[in-house]
């Protein structure tokens, strides 16, 4: 048992864990608090993969802005206090059935494709220089607009984010 | 030894708690938060998958980056919704907004 595969444990059980109190929860202040949890264990896994700029803006935008803006929108509407309404047991029990069916469903699926792998194992975590996925490398890439370039889905998303920004403060402000 | 498949597993499980979470939820920010479960795990399959089967590639991890700031922008607007629900019913339970209802 090496330091990483102790690692990758923790991940692992800190996600599960924390998904499944996600859901079950009864406030929904807690079930933010969780999907904290998860959202740092997912930067994580990308940091074990050698992916730290993703890892990173992971936890900057996710765990510092998205669940920022939930805990501030859950005390804003409902206050911590509100917990959720008890569903009829059927509806529980049916839900349940489906994702586990679906959860089955995406097993099999990963363990009979046979996938033409590269890289079967997890390395240990290396952030490549001279690699795709260098900070250097992810900014030339961002704004060329040669082969493999992605300058116009970059522009796409500064439009989307301006559009968004317009339309959070059409649909928010006070009449 | 860690293959990469576990993290896919991993993933599926905090998919479907995600599916789960959608379809019990009463509260509409907690549907959000499981929706917020789902495209976290759809982010980790799009960087597993390059890790797995194009290691020199970067593709899906271009295309996580881009899905960050599309959920992003979604869950902002989404949140706003909400407000603007709550400043008309006080209220932001499932079961209360049924104009739209089908």
């Amino acid at each position: 048992m090496d330091s990483q595969n102790i690692m990758f444990t923790v991940l692992a059980v800190l996600i599960v864990l924390a998904s499944f109190a996600t859901v079950l929860t009864k406030s929904v202040i807690r079930a933010a608090t969780y999907l904290l949890l998860v959202l740092l264990g997912t930067a994580g896994l990308y940091f074990l993969l050698g992916y730290t700029f993703l890892g990173s803006v992971q936890i900057m935008v996710y765990a510092g802005g998205i669940v920022v803006l939930y805990v501030f929108s859950i005390l804003l509407t409902s206050g911590a206090k509100e917990t959720l309404s008890r569903n009829s047991r059927i509806k529980t029990a049916a839900a349940a059935v489906l994702s586990l069916a679906g959860f089955a469903a995406v097993l099999f699926v990963i363990f009979q494709q046979k996938f033409i792998i590269e890289a079967a194992v997890l390395g240990a975590p290396v952030e490549s220089v001279e690699g795709g996925t260098s900070i250097a490398e992810i900014g030339r890439q961002m704004l060329s607009t040669e082969k493999g370039g992605y300058l116009l889905p970059f522009e796409a998303v500064s439009v989307l984010l301006l559009a968004c920004i317009v339309g959070g403060l059409l649909i928010a402000r006070k009449r | 030894m860690i293959h990469l498949e576990y993290i896919l597993v991993i993933s599926a499980v905090m998919m479907f708690a995600g599916v789960f979470g959608f379809l019990t939820r009463r509260s509409t920010l907690g549907v959000l938060l499981s929706i917020e479960l789902m495209l976290n795990s759809t982010d980790i399959n799009f960087a597993v998958f390059n890790k797995m089967l194009y290691p020199a590639g970067h593709e899906g991890y271009f295309f996580a980056l881009f899905s960050i700031a599309i959920s992003a922008a979604e869950s902002a607007i989404a949140i706003a919704i909400m407000i603007n629900i709550y400043r008309h019913l006080k209220n932001i339970s499932v079961r209360d907004i049924e104009k739209m209802k089908w």
